[in-house]
This record gives structure tokens, C-alpha cells and sequence, in this order.
């Protein structure tokens, strides 16, 4: 029962009116809010609604973005990836190292390693059976420590001859790079998840295990996919952060995958995995990433940010726990 | 937790004696890795035989134990506490708003040092109910319930100190932290205290059988009448106190509290010495006694591969690959 996607959970049952209302608000809330948010801030703050201001939230939200979709794959299978922050570092500084190299041999470089990355993190998991947690605590502590080890325990200037940092500074059509990778990745990551037969698999080992392994799904492969993708992603993301940078940070991204997860969380993908969906994450990137902005615009300490995120966490999980519970007793 | 563990297939064939082995090797694995450690220490280490040593790796072992201890009653039950750090950071920031400024009750000598320790533990603690009701009273995962304090506690601390480093000299309240009656580190003996008495709750009191009911058979438990939801505020709330008491002793140990320091990362530590420990997460079951020995494993191969001139970024990666191996090696540890 809880294999059924997202997309049809709502109208699985002929639901009395208020109950679909309760549904829609899960399943929406977070953009209804990014959109009562946006009106907010376009009424209040001069330049809010500018080509400047937007396109400078995109692309300070990429790196964030890109790892929440990978996390959003993971957490669909039931699995969580705690190594992205610190894959993101190491690609960071493979990035700057390789940087006078070119562009296409570093970011290759560093996306490939975070790729191996993630296939280790799959094949620990699947192979030897050891908790997602874990596996992917250890990795956190490995990649750092590699990060470390290769930047000599400091950070990496970028070579600026090298062509390297036109990925953070140049674009099409006045859109950044960053920002052209964030879209495209989340136009594709929605397609292979409704589109393909991996995005299925996924939603399907998230739903019940044990059932897809029965039916003869190729449960580790698609594990192994899921964690290579998100390493994948976490490394574009550190590659982006040395563009922008112009330094590769081994220290950098400490806690950036419980910041993943909790906008994967308050876009709605549940953490026991079986349901999600990608375009909800990007809404939930948007909306963490919208309420730092406005603050900005506030001139509020930036102290204020946590606290303020910590207790729009605490809204949305606690609004979406009510919901979805009326929504169980419903149907 | 569970669903993210294959669930074992038919059962497989057993023989009693090589089983056996691998019990006793289950059991005592972690102890015996141990004392290898300490034993190559002594042999090839001659700095590793001086008191100072010791008490050098008993002081740097002994916060992540104390938060580890509350870390292992809440992964007992199935749970999880990532606010820990932020808890820490709370706590720190509190006592020197407390102590430096004159407050009336605080100025008074023993009492308010006193009052400086108790409560920043105590408003720890209340932190800690807050995850605790998230979870029973909401039904929020653990992990999402306590990523909010994760993601928010720290920030609270930030804000209320405005994020600048609190200076201090106050020798009665650093007493937590640097006190060594009969050379022993008032830190460790907190330390070995907690343990022990954590240790007893878990073997000996209901709470202990409780706590353990809940995390091996939830539904099981609350048919059969316990208080699940008291008794998983309970372990919330045990957690916060006890990374409320960590958070003070980093403090001490200082003689400054910074907010945006204090604590940073200690969720991650403790979860590692919990799993090292033998602690499965999945919840049923917990071994106090592990926790610490998986937390002393850690320390000790951090500080021996650093005392080797083994840079820090490796010995990280050696400590990764030691948690992978000890999770592997006990992970048919389930009930």
C-alpha cells in the first residue's frame, strides 16, 4: 500500500471533501507556503522580485539543491546519505586541484569520485548488510579525512588561468551555470523518477523491501544507483563551491546533509521512503532557501537563520504529521 | 529503523559450537580490541605508561561518553538524538549569562555556582522533553523530531550570546571541568559515575526492562502495558541532561563558551562509540559498558595513530573503516 507514488495516493479513495483538502495541504503545503512567502516578500522588500535577487537565490541554492535531490532518491529507497557534506568538500578539492587542468577535467574528476563514492556507500550497504546510517557516517568521516589529507589541512586555490571559475562566474542567456545544472538535474531527476523503470524501483524498494526483492526486483543494483547518484551529486555540487569559492574547502559543508534532509522533509518525502517527489524537494530548497534571503532583506542577524529554519522545520513536520494522519484515518 | 535492516530470510542452520564462538566474539570482541589497544600502547608507546597520558585520553573520551550514555537509552528504545550538540552549545552559552552578571541568587558563592551548573542542565533537559514530545505526543521519526533542535539549537544559542566567544575565569563553577581530586579528572570520575549508573538502570531497574521492551517490540510493549510514551520522554529527556552536563565541562575546560563551537559534530561521535559499542540501532538492545569501551576504541586509535606521527586526516579514515568493521562484526547482535 505504501508503494503507491505520490501522485495517486490522494485519489486512491473517493475521500470526503475536507480529508482531500488535509491531503492536498501535505502534499502541497510547501509550495502554497513558497508561494504566500514570495507574495510577502514581493510586497514588502524593494528589489525582491528582480532578476538580481532571483537568480542570486538560485545559485547560492544550487550546491543545497542538487545534493537534496540526490538525498531525495536515497530517502525514497528507506535510505538516508549523511556523506554528502563531505563529499561535496573533497570533490571541492580535487576540483581546485586538478583546476589548472580545465574545467572538464576537474569537475569529471570530481564528480567521478564522488560516483565511486557513492557506489562504495551502496555496495557496503547492500553487500554487507550494515545500516545506512552508519555506513554512511563512516563515509562522512572517511571523505573528510581525505579532504583533509589531500588539501594538506588547508584550503585550495583555485587556478584562475585555467578557465576554472568561468563555471561560477559566466552562463546562457544570463543564467549562470550553477543554476542551469540545478534545473536540468531536477527536470531529469523528475523524469527518470516518473518516467523510468528505476524511478519505480525506487519508490518501490522505499515502499516495502522485502516485497520488491520477492517480485524480483533488482533491489541492490537499484540501492547501488541511488547512493551513486547522490555521491554523483554531492560531488557537482563541491565542484560548484570551489567555482564559486575560487578555493577548494576541506572543511567546508559540515552539516549540509541534515540540511539536505530537511528539505527533503519539508517538501514532503517521507523518511521511511515509498513515497516522494522530486519537484517537491526543489520546492523545499526554495523555501529554506527564500526564508534566508528575506532575512536578509530584514537585516536580521544571520544567527537568526537556525533558529528561524528550526522552527519552520518544526511547522511543517508537525502540520504534515496531522495531516497525513487525518488522511490515514480517512481512507 | 527495523525496515531499514534486510529482515533475515529462513532461519539459517545453526551449530552450537562455532555459534558460540561467534557470541563470545560478539560479546566480548569490542573489550578485547581494547585491550590490544592498550597492551600495544604499553609496549610500543613509552609516553602511553605516564598517568598523564592516561588521564589526558581519559579527559578527551570523557563528554563523548557522557552524551554517548544518554545517546545508547535513546537508540535503546529505537530512537535517535541528533540535537546533542546543539544541546551543548545551549547549555555552554547559558552558564557564563548566568554567572558573569551579578544576577541576584547567582552571586551568592556556593549556591550560585551551583545554580550556574544546574540549570543550563536543566534547560537542557526541558530541550530534551521538547524532543520528547515530538515524538510521542506528534509522532514525529525521531531523526526528523530531533533535526529540528539540530538545526535550530544552535541558533538559539548563537542568538542569545550574538554569537561572540563569553570569556571567563571562575574557578568554583570550572571546578566541572579542571578540578583533580587525587589526580583524577573530576570529568572522569562524572564519567565513570554515569556509566555506572546508567549500567545498574539498565540491567536492574524496570525503567532499564522498559526501555529495552520498547525498542525491541513497540506495539508488543504497549499491549503488554508500559508507559511507552513516559518512558521515551524519559530517555529524551536523560539525553538532554546529559549533553547539558557535557556542554558545562567543555565550557570549564575552556574557560570560554563559543556558540558556534561548543558541541559541533557530537551527535556523530557518540552515535560512532553507541554502534562501535555493540549498540545495535535498530533499538532492544543496549550495553552501557559498550558505549564506553566503544568510545575509549576510538579514542585510543585516534591517538595512537596521531602519537605515530599518522596525520589526523588518516587516522579519520582508519576510525571510518574500524566503525565499518565493528558494525559488520556485531551485526547479528539482534534479538
Amino acid at each position: 500500500m505504501a508503494t503507491i507514488p505520490s501522485s495517486t495516493a490522494g485519489s486512491a479513495t473517493p475521500a470526503a471533501p475536507e480529508a482531500r483538502i488535509g491531503s492536498m495541504l501535505q502534499r502541497q503545503g510547501a509550495l502554497i507556503a513558497l508561494v504566500v512567502l514570495t507574495c510577502i516578500g514581493a510586497l514588502r522588500y524593494n528589489g525582491f522580485i528582480s532578476t538580481y535577487n532571483i537568480v542570486e537565490l538560485l545559485r547560492y541554492n544550487a550546491m543545497f539543491g542538487l545534493i537534496a535531490l540526490g538525498m531525495t532518491f536515497v530517502i525514497m529507497t528507506g535510505g538516508i546519505d549523511l556523506s554528502v557534506g563531505a563529499v561535496a568538500a573533497l570533490a571541492s578539492v580535487i576540483a581546485a586541484l586538478l583546476s589548472p587542468y580545465g574545467a572538464t577535467v576537474a569537475v569529471g574528476a570530481a564528480v567521478g569520485t564522488g560516483l565511486l563514492i557513492g557506489l562504495f556507500n551502496g555496495w557496503v550497504i547492500t553487500r554487507f548488510n550494515i545500516a545506512p546510517f552508519i555506513t554512511t557516517l563512516a563515509m562522512l568521516l572517511g571523505a573528510r579525512g581525505a579532504a583533509l589529507l589531500l588539501a594538506k589541512n588547508a584550503a585550495v586555490s583555485v587556478d584562475t588561468a585555467g578557465g576554472y571559475v568561468e563555471i561560477g562566474l559566466n552562463g546562457v542567456l544570463g543564467i549562470p551555470f550553477p543554476v542551469i545544472m540545478l534545473l536540468v538535474a531536477y527536470v531529469l531527476g523528475s523524469i527518470v523518477l516518473n518516467y523510468t523503470r528505476f524511478g519505480r524501483h525506487v519508490l518501490a524498494i522505499g515502499g516495502n523491501e522485502d516485497a520488491a526483492r520477492l517480485m524480483g526486483l533488482p533491489v541492490d543494483r537499484i540501492k547501488l544507483g541511488v547512493y551513486a547518484l547522490s555521491g554523483g551529486l554531492a560531488a557537482l555540487a563541491g565542484a560548484i563551491l570551489a567555482a564559486l569559492t575560487y578555493t577548494g574547502i576541506p572543511t567546508e559543508g559540515l552539516g549540509w546533509e541534515l540540511t539536505a534532509i530537511a528539505a527533503v522533509v519539508v517538501g514532503g518525502t517521507l523518511l521511511t521512503g515509498g513515497i516522494g517527489s522530486v519537484g517537491t524537494t526543489f520546492v523545499g530548497v526554495l523555501l529554506l532557501g527564500l526564508i534566508i534571503n528575506m532575512l536578509s532583506f530584514e537585516n536580521l542577524s544571520a544567527y537568526w537563520q537556525s533558529v528561524i529554519r528550526g522552527v519552520f522545520l518544526l511547522l511543517v513536520v508537525v502540520l504534515q504529521n496531522q495531516l497525513s494522519g487525518k488522511r490515514k484515518a480517512a481512507a | 529503523m527495523a525496515k531499514l535492516d534486510r529482515v533475515a530470510g529462513l532461519p539459517q542452520r545453526r551449530f552450537a559450537l562455532p555459534e558460540r564462538f561467534r557470541a563470545v566474539g560478539q560479546t566480548y570482541g569490542a573489550l578485547a580490541v581494547l585491550l590490544l589497544l592498550v597492551l600495544y600502547n604499553l609496549v610500543f608507546t613509552p609516553s602511553f605508561r605516564t598517568l598523564a597520558a592516561l588521564n589526558l585520553n581519559l579527559t578527551q573520551v570523557a563528554t563523548t561518553v557522557i552524551v554517548a550514555t544518554g545517546m545508547t537509552l535513546v537508540i535503546a528504545t529505537g530512537g535517535i538524538d541528533l540535537s546533542v550538540g546543539s544541546l551543548m552549545a545551549i547549555a555552554g552559552a547559558l552558564a557564563p549569562m548566568l554567572f558573569s552578571r551579578n544576577l541576584p541568587l547567582f552571586n551568592i558563592p556556593v549556591l550560585g555556582t551551583v545554580l550556574a551548573w544546574l540549570v543550563p542542565i536543566g534547560v537542557a533537559g526541558l530541550f530534551g522533553l521538547f524532543n520528547g514530545m515530538l515524538v510521542t505526543t506528534f509522532r514525529i521519526q525521531p531523526i526528523i523530531a530531533t533535526l529540528i533542535l539540530y538545526v535550530g539549537g544552535r541558533g538559539i544559542a548563537q542568538v542569545a550570546t550574538s554569537g561572540n566567544i563569553q570569556n571567563f575565569k571562575n574557578p568554583a563553577f570550572q571546578v566541572i571541568g579542571l578540578a583533580r581530586p587525587l589526580g583524577i579528572p573530576v570529568q572522569v570520575i562524572l564519567m565513570l559515575v554515569i556509566v555506572a549508573i546508567a549500567a545498574w538502570v539498565m540491567r536492574a531497574t524496570i525503567f532499564g526492562r522498559y526501555v529495552l521492551a520498547i525498542g525491541g517490540n513497540e506495539p508488543a510493549a504497549r499491549l503488554a502495558g508500559v508507559p511507552v510514551a513516559r518512558i521515551k520522554r524519559m530517555v529524551y529527556v536523560i539525553s538532554g541532561l546529559l549533553a547539558g552536563l557535557a556542554g558545562l565541562i567543555v565550557i570549564a575546560i575552556n574557560s570560554s563558551s563559543d556558540a558556534n563551537r561548543v558541541g559541533l559534530g557530537m551527535e556523530l561521535d557518540a552515535i560512532a562509540a553507541v554502534a562501535v559499542g555493540g549498540t545495535p540501532l535498530t533499538g532492544g538492545r543496549a550495553t552501557i559498558g559498550g558505549t564506553l569501551i566503544g568510545a575509549l576504541i576510538i579514542q585510543l586509535i585516534r591517538s595512537t595513530l596521531l602519537s605515530k606521527g599518522v596525520p589526523f586526516a588518516v587516522a579519520q579514515i582508519v576510525i571510518a573503516g574500524i566503525i565499518l568493521l565493528a558494525v559488520y562484526v556485531q551485526r547479528q547482535r539482534k534479538v
